[in-house]
């Protein structure tokens, strides 16, 4: 008789915890110890797009450039600027580790701007060489260039949307328990500010 | 019999001739569909402004005549069945300002063009009021119908026919094109349309999931009502325990567990895609061009 009194409890205890582990488990993913992660992941993966996309507007410029050379040559100014605006922006690396740093993100930011900028002069400047327009190679290059930047617009969309749903998980009940548990070293990533284009007023010239 | 009778009574206007304690029977469903319409009235009126997916071509702005609508309709299912590829022609009477080019790919979204996975679908986008169109082209096309594709059906084909006021007539030339550019790449379109075929009915995944389901509960059912009862049960006497307003008994003759336990009833209905015409679930980067007139 005390023989068994005394290896009962022992073999409850184990079994008792393990049956709670077995049904905390699932819980603990129902509590939501996911959801940071999972929106970390999205957000990190529209950031990839996003670099796509500056990325293959950064690969048709070269292209581009040489195709005006040979109808524009005089119009140094305009293609040096987008050269050096290019050179600028892909100097400016900002992996996904790094979107919760403000200074790399506005540093990016600006780089691409530039660029986004300088293109824009430099497809204005086209509209005075009538036979730069009706080339076939530049015909080609400019609905690639315009492709590419309603992507980039896309990719934009999608990163500042993902970077939202990321950060509320951060701020947000119930997921801010574990971010103050778990995820200490996890920041609200930044996220654009206003529209590149939006940034800068139109310049109208009657020169 | 019975039930399409029932069926019919709850069609408001045709209830004459049905047995009026079916009002009854349906009243609770109603007052639960009304509560769930109130839900998710939000999320509808979010997306209002974006319209129906009501078919193949969906002419807001009326400025497809009739025999185009039909002709373009059946020259794209066909097109669907043979390549998969999803294109739907959609006219708007106005962007409200808007620029085309995000609300070409909000649309495309919203209506998710293209199979699951392949992403090949095209939206065919033309705003008369603001002598705006776009061919938005879904990921998975990007490759085939590339941006300069798509200015040039624009630029070659639509911009020229518009200017003369004839919208069924480039619209369906447009589309022509489109087809034209996709069929080139034979090999590919075959490639694509045999991945979908092979990829079956959407049904086989359900099916799986359901099995899991049903096997889970059933194995892990056994084990938990097994042990649980005995460890936060009431404990009535020698091998019975009450639990959840449930007695189970333990050792010797297993009695019945007097509990109205059922497997998780499954309130699924497979994919009824009753003859409508939906999106296949694709999505879209932004690719494709847009053009004025």
């Amino acid at each position: 008789m005390t023989a068994r009194r005394l290896v009962q409890p022992s073999l409850i205890g184990p079994i008792r915890a393990f049956v709670v582990l077995m049904i905390a488990m699932p819980l603990l993913t129902a509590c939501g110890y996911n959801t940071i992660p999972t929106a970390e992941e999205q957000a990190k993966a529209a950031w990839s797009e996003v670099l796509n996309q500056y990325q293959r507007r950064a690969d048709l410029i070269p292209n581009l450039v040489q195709t005006v050379k040979g109808y524009a040559a005089h119009e140094k100014e305009v293609l040096e600027g987008v050269v050096e605006a290019r050179a600028r922006a892909t100097q400016v690396t900002l992996p996904a580790d790094a979107l919760s740093n403000p200074e790399a993100f506005r540093a990016f930011q600006e780089g691409q701007a530039g660029l986004t900028s300088a293109l824009s002069r430099l497809l204005a400047v086209v509209e005075n060489y009538p036979d730069l327009k009706a080339n076939q190679n530049f015909l080609a290059l400019q609905a690639q260039l315009e492709g590419t930047e309603n992507r980039i617009a896309v990719a934009r969309r999608d990163y500042i949307e993902a970077v939202r749903v990321y950060n509320t998980t951060l701020r947000t009940f119930p997921s801010v328990i574990w971010a103050s548990l778990w995820f200490t070293d996890n920041k609200p990533f930044e996220n654009f500010t206003a529209s590149e284009g939006a940034t800068e007023p139109p310049k109208v010239d009657f020169n | 019999m019975a039930g399409n009778a029932g069926r019919r009574s709850a069609v408001p206007g045709s209830a004459t001739a049905a047995p009026p304690d079916f009002r009854h029977r349906f009243r609770p469903f109603g007052v639960a569909f009304a509560l769930l319409l109130a839900l998710f009235f939000p999320l509808i009126a979010s997306a209002a402004e974006l319209p129906a997916l009501t078919g193949r071509v969906v002419d807001n702005a009326g400025i497809i005549n009739a025999e185009s609508t039909t002709a373009l309709v059946r020259k794209l299912a066909d097109f669907e069945a043979k390549s998969s590829d999803q294109i739907v022609v959609a006219t708007i009477p106005s962007l409200d300002g808007e620029p085309i080019e995000p609300y070409a790919n909000r649309l495309f979204r919203a209506w998710h063009l293209g199979q699951a996975g392949e992403d090949n679908g095209i939206l065919l986008l033309v705003a008369p009021s603001d002598r705006k169109m776009r061919i938005e082209v879904g990921y998975g096309l990007e490759g085939t119908l590339t941006d300069l594709h798509a200015k040039l059906i624009i630029e070659n084909t639509m911009v020229p026919a518009f200017r003369a006021g004839d919208f069924s007539g480039g619209i369906s030339r447009a589309v022509d094109d489109i087809v034209m550019v996709l069929e080139g790449n034979g090999a590919e379109l075959e490639a694509r349309a045999r991945r979908n075929q092979n990829s079956g009915p959407p049904g086989a995944d359900i099916a799986a999931i359901l099995f899991i389901a049903v096997w889970a509960s059933l194995f892990f059912g056994g084990f938990a009502f097994a042990i649980l009862p005995r460890m936060f049960g009431r404990k009535l006497g020698a091998g019975r325990y009450e639990w959840l307003g449930m007695t189970f008994h333990y050792g010797g003759r297993s009695g019945s567990s007097g509990g109205g336990w059922s497997s998780g009833s499954s309130g699924w209905s497979g994919g009824s895609s009753g003859g409508g015409f939906s999106g296949g679930g694709g999505s879209s980067g932004g690719g494709g061009s847009s053009g004025s007139w």
